[in-house]
């Protein structure tokens, strides 16, 4: 028998073929994360927690029997950078794509991912994220329409504020929130008396501290990423202002605490998500989490490993491992924890992909995050 | 008034920073005709150099001692025997490329080792507010400010006062009578690559806790202490003070009582006008084209 190079190429397609079929043979995921740039506590944290979960569903015998195999790339917190690895993630037909977690990255790779009708699950908080009617997009966290009206309620109720500065990131997520909060003060009839806007990456906040205690606002709100956060806590400490600081999520978080030092004690926020939070779960992943990576995890690091862990519950509501399947089971998905401990707390999602659970009033003592009280879940209020 | 004053005060404190990296900046230039674009990853790698000495138990001042030495050994030494010298002789523009290069290698050699997060790094001076006539002002802000206005004064004092610091001075202006003067030339220019190489160290250690020790950290620094040098004057040390106070200043101000978004054109504006005014700088002198 002779072999042409005809038949050579026909072996190397067939083997081709079956590697391909093999490959399905797992859950492929896509992750694109901050790994570099202004956002990458953000991404980093946020990769970190994936990998736990995915290194113990893959330990505990995978999704309906099937390992997730995971890609990380950097999307170096640019959005042009995000899209063309959407992009690619589609050319990889995955399963589902996860981040990235910055707003502006998020709000155009969303594009790429919505058209090729991949699930799409991301920790980015701006509100115009879900109100897109972009029926692939599901949040690992609060979006800002959720997580601002709680906050401005406890500083018009709680603080018996009248006026409010705000100092915001000039970027999507910034932007998102200024607006957002600035509504919902407006409805409580809490004025914002100063609205300052600062760059990504600014390193010397005296100039926007200072124009904040010239309005003699009752509370400063802050609301940055976390390098800037916990400069702008060092001015505000540094000028000397004794109003209250309130921030959302951000703003307390391991991450600024460690970089602020002392000038943190003292800030408040409302935080989705808390690894001081009073619920058990909660505390077993903080455990396991320091274990393997040596520090404590942020709220980051939480959406990432729960984030997982609602694509596995919502894999094996649909019961096959399924694009259409996966978007169609988590129209209204719950999870609870007793069944699924892996989302830490009571979970459920609504059509748009916005998601409601308990939350938490955070204050920074001493360095560490304490859990003021516990906020419930919207829905169960009936509000 | 009073908020002008603080903010006055704030701009000079990080000023002064910039007025250290940008003496790091004309001391070259002067010395060797080297323009040095790492001028920034050179702040930033004593800065985790440090920070590594700290994780292993070593006092602050302690590792600042031995990244010291490890710094003109491979900034100073290094720097000069592996990019400087070869390159030189085809002019500038392949330093300048070198040098640009070499910012990127060392920022993401940087990152790969660790990660790509800031880190808290320790301050000399503590963190005390100090209040003064309704001023508030830390502890940093007057201990940075008072190291680099020495450290800059020194160094031109050692420039102008010292045998060898005269030397040096003779190379950077006429590089072939030094030689007939029978000064060592090759010495005298190592020496300039080590007093930079110190300078970084110390504005490593005064920078870094505000700017947080983080691999892109040296970016904006060699920037702004650019525009500080060409505003200042590239041929003058003292310039270099002038030029980066000048930068600190206007960039607070103008963020306050303009608009932040405005912040960083300052420092282009100034050294655009500069550059179409007074070409040699405030403070330089004017240098005829050696024939």
């Amino acid at each position: 028998m002779t072999v042409n190079r005809r038949t050579l190429i026909a072996c190397a397609a067939l083997l081709l073929a079956t590697a391909g079929t093999q490959a399905q043979q797992t859950v492929k995921i896509a992750s694109l994360q901050e790994l570099s740039g202004t956002g990458a506590t953000v991404g980093t944290n946020f990769k970190n927690g994936m990998d736990l979960a995915i290194r113990e569903i893959n330990a505990a015998g995978g999704i309906l029997g099937k390992k997730i195999e995971v890609t990380h790339s950097d999307t170096q917190s640019n959005p042009g950078v995000a899209k063309g690895l959407a992009q690619k993630a589609v050319d990889e037909d995955v399963l589902a794509v996860f981040g990235p977690g910055f707003s502006g990255s998020m709000i155009v790779s969303m594009n790429e991912t919505r058209r090729a009708q991949i699930p799409n699950f991301t920790g980015a908080e701006a509100a115009a994220i879900t109100a897109q009617g972009n029926p692939y997009v599901y949040r690992t966290s609060f979006g800002q329409a959720t997580s601002m009206p709680k906050i401005a309620r406890y500083m018009a109720n709680n603080l018996k504020a009248k006026t409010v500065a705000v100092i915001y990131v000039n970027n999507d997520f910034g932007k998102g929130g200024r607006d957002m909060v600035t509504k919902s003060l407006g409805e409580l009839g809490v004025k914002v008396v100063a609205d300052i806007s600062t760059d990504p990456g600014k390193l010397d906040f005296a100039a926007p501290v200072l124009q904040a205690k010239q309005s003699n606002a009752d509370v400063i709100f802050v609301y940055t990423n976390e390098e800037e956060a916990a400069r702008a806590l060092r001015e505000i400490r540094k000028q000397g202002i004794a109003k209250p600081i309130v921030g959302e999520t951000v703003l307390t978080s391991q991450k600024v605490i460690e970089l602020a030092g002392e000038a943190a004690n003292g800030a408040v926020a409302h935080v989705g998500l808390s690894v001081d939070a009073p619920v058990p779960a909660m505390r077993a992943f903080r455990a396991k989490f320091e274990r393997d990576y040596k520090y404590i995890p942020d709220h980051n690091c939480i959406k990432g490993y729960t984030g997982v862990y609602v694509m596995k519950a919502a894999l094996e509501k649909a019961g096959k491992i399924d694009r259409a399947a996966l978007a169609k089971a988590m129209k209204g998905l719950t999870v609870n924890v007793a069944k699924e401990p892996g989302v830490l707390m009571d979970v459920s999602y609504d059509d748009k992909g916005d998601l409601d659970r308990a939350s938490f009033l955070v204050e920074v003592k001493n360095g560490k995050q304490e859990v003021k009280e516990v906020l419930p879940p919207l829905g169960k209020k009936g509000a | 008034m009073l908020d002008f004053i603080q903010l006055l005060l704030s701009g000079t404190a990080t000023g002064a920073i910039y007025a250290l990296a940008a003496l790091g900046f004309t001391l070259l230039w002067q010395a060797s005709g080297t323009i040095n674009f790492a001028q920034g990853e050179f702040v930033m790698l004593p800065a985790f150099m440090m920070l590594a000495f700290n994780a292993m138990g070593l006092p602050l001042l302690a590792g600042f001692a031995l990244t010291c030495v490890i710094a003109v050994l491979v900034l100073g030494w290094g720097f000069k025997r592996g990019i400087a010298d070869p390159l030189l002789r085809f002019g500038m523009m392949p330093i300048v490329v070198a040098t640009l290069g070499l910012s990127i290698a060392i920022r993401n050699g940087v990152r790969a080792g660790f990660s790509a997060e800031a880190h808290p790094f320790p301050s000399l001076f503590g963190d005390k507010l100090i209040h003064v006539a309704g001023v508030t002002l830390t502890a940093a802000d007057i201990g940075t400010l008072a190291a680099a206005v020495l450290l800059v004064l020194g160094t031109q004092a050692y420039l102008s006062r010292t045998v060898t610091g005269r030397a040096m001075q003779a190379v950077a202006q006429n590089t072939e009578s030094a030689t007939v003067l029978g000064i060592n030339v090759p010495r005298m220019v190592f020496y300039t690559f080590a007093i930079n190489a110190l300078l970084a160290c110390a504005a490593a250690l005064l920078v870094t806790p505000t700017y947080l020790a983080k691999f892109d950290m040296g970016e904006g620094l060699a920037t702004k202490a650019f525009f500080a040098a060409i505003i200042g004057g590239f041929n003058n040390s003292r310039g270099a003070l002038l030029g980066g106070v000048i930068v600190g200043v206007s960039e607070n101000l103008a963020a306050a009582y303009v608009s932040p978004a405005y912040k960083d054109a300052v420092a282009l504006v100034i050294f655009m006008l500069v550059i179409l005014f007074k070409p040699q700088g405030l403070m330089g002198q004017r240098v005829e084209r050696k024939v």
